[in-house]
């Protein structure tokens, strides 16, 4: 087994007690002392400080000088306007496959005179890779190793942020900015993974747990581990790449037609010119055959990732499975997601669910769970 | 009181056994927000999947420590999962067993072998 990766804050998380686990070729805390289920609710009442430093942080740097031509460079491995990203503005994107696939989602901001990318830290070094082989002649390519990731979530975020880096309360939601800190240079976006306010923080690494120390020293604010992680962007109907999206799972199937712009659909000034636009094209067109939809669990029973889902309380072939389920701490009941064919996916359909071998009734239902905070 | 290796514990109240999870089972667990319980009544055989209990991680199941009858369950725990994690020495009990035998429960481990054993 290879050796496990640490971040920056490796050295905070076992000062305040947490519980280390492997995640993505990196040891991250699962949990603090107070637990999931607490410390979930506790993002959601003031904020929470999440250490996201083991995703890939990428600049992709035009060679022309002119970011335009990284941003068509770029539209030729996503299925999103890059080009009509104006600068200070980040959007949600994913890498297609010829497929049609998924390879990953990311995040793209523009910089002024760069992109800026965050990627899954599962995904990244493919993702690095990827991009070096298509756009290596139009771009540099940098995996920025000398920084930290923090994520601050919650409705207490702006305030506690805008005490150390002014600024950060007049930023709208997908707007970035360099804002200057006591810690350096903060490279902040007003976005996150929870479904609440917020705010995604790249921090020099020798200043990471300065910053991270000093948004803890805030009464409002709270370490938080992997664990509430999950049930915050589950709650908030947000995908987890390797889970509820991945090659086998399109972006119009998974819900994701919205990160779509016009232009790049059928129609559109720069329509398709992505890898798999045949069939991402064909199925915004005619439309999916299965979707990722919200699923309401009728017993307190969690239905869990691999759930079978089925049409009928007896018989038939299973009709579609779980991608992500747990219990969700704001929700106060068991919440799931997964795929089911467009014709049972109405919200309100009534489907059953294979748990320990018992078919259990199931409800599809609106995304997100709980509704999204941001301040746009 | 006695305890299993799979992190239960037994406690002799009126002939009757009383079983729940351990102190140190409940915090390895995490959050408990799901319990499924027998039907009182229910005849079991030792390491039968008689509870099935969720914390916000995974699942897992309570296994009968030894044979016997399923004469009453806590349910309490159905509305109130939390309840394990809250006090599972005390209120959190799972169920209570009838067995033949009350001997039988010397083969488990006391308090001293069971703190030796969870190190």
């Amino acid at each position: 087994m290879s050796e496990l990766k640490r971040t920056a804050l490796h050295d905070l998380h076992i000062e305040l007690g947490a519980r280390m686990v492997p995640f993505s070729g990196y040891e991250m805390p699962v949990q603090y002392a107070p637990g999931v289920l607490k410390e979930h609710l506790q993002c959601r009442a003031a904020a929470g400080l999440f250490d996201v430093g083991h995703m890939g942080q990428v600049i992709l740097r035009p060679r022309s000088g002119d970011v335009a031509d990284a941003a068509r460079a770029l539209e030729s491995l996503v299925p999103v306007d890059v080009l009509g990203l104006a600068p200070g503005r980040q959007r949600y994107a994913m890498f297609t496959d010829d497929a049609g696939g998924i390879l990953d989602d990311l995040m793209v901001a523009n910089r002024d005179d760069h992109l800026f990318l965050v990627v899954n830290a599962a995904c990244k070094a493919d993702d690095l890779a990827h991009l070096r082989a298509h756009l290596g002649d139009t771009c540099a390519v940098d995996e920025i190793t000398d920084r930290g990731l923090l994520a601050l979530q919650g409705p207490a975020a702006e305030a506690v942020l805008e005490g150390l880096a002014p600024g950060a309360a007049g930023l709208r939601f997908m707007d970035v900015a360099t804002l200057a800190s006591d810690f350096g240079p903060l490279w902040v976006s007003r976005s996150g993974y929870t479904g609440e306010d917020g705010f995604e923080i790249s921090v020099e690494a020798g200043q990471a747990e300065p910053l991270a120390r000093a948004l803890l020293a805030d009464g409002a604010v709270e370490p938080i581990g992997l664990g509430a992680r999950d049930s915050l962007r589950l709650e908030a109907g947000l995908c987890l790449y390797g889970q509820d999206i991945d090659r086998s799972t399109s972006p119009v199937e998974a819900g994701l037609s919205w990160a779509i712009q016009k232009v790049r659909r059928t129609g559109g000034a720069r329509a398709g010119g992505f890898p798999g636009a045949v069939r991402i094209l064909d199925e915004l067109d005619t439309g999916p055959g299965r979707l990722r939809v919200g699923l309401r669990p009728q017993t307190r029973a969690p239905m869990r990732e691999g759930t079978r889902l089925f049409a009928a309380e007896t018989g038939g072939d299973p009709v579609g499975a779980v991608t992500s389920g747990a219990f969700g701490p704001s929700v106060e009941a068991p919440i799931s997601m997964g795929y089911v064919p467009v014709d049972l996916a109405g919200e309100g359909r009534n489907l059953w669910g294979e748990v320990r071998g018992k078919r259990l009734p199931v409800r599809v239902a609106a995304l997100p769970f709980t509704a999204a905070k941001y301040k746009r | 009181m006695k305890y299993t290796e799979e992190h239960e514990w037994l406690r002799v109240e009126d002939d009757l056994v009383v079983v729940g999870i351990t102190e140190h089972a409940a915090e390895q667990l995490g959050d408990i927000v799901f319990v499924d319980l027998p039907e009182e009544g229910t005849t079991v055989s030792k390491d039968d999947e008689v509870v099935v209990i969720e914390s916000v991680k995974a699942a897992s199941d309570i296994l009968a420590p030894l044979d016997g009858e399923i004469v009453e369950v806590n349910e309490a725990l159905t509305d109130n999962p939390g309840l394990v994690n809250d006090d599972p020495l005390g209120e959190a009990w799972f169920f209570k067993m009838k067995i033949e035998d009350l001997s039988a429960l010397d083969d488990y481990m006391d308090e001293g072998d069971y703190k030796k054993f969870i190190g």
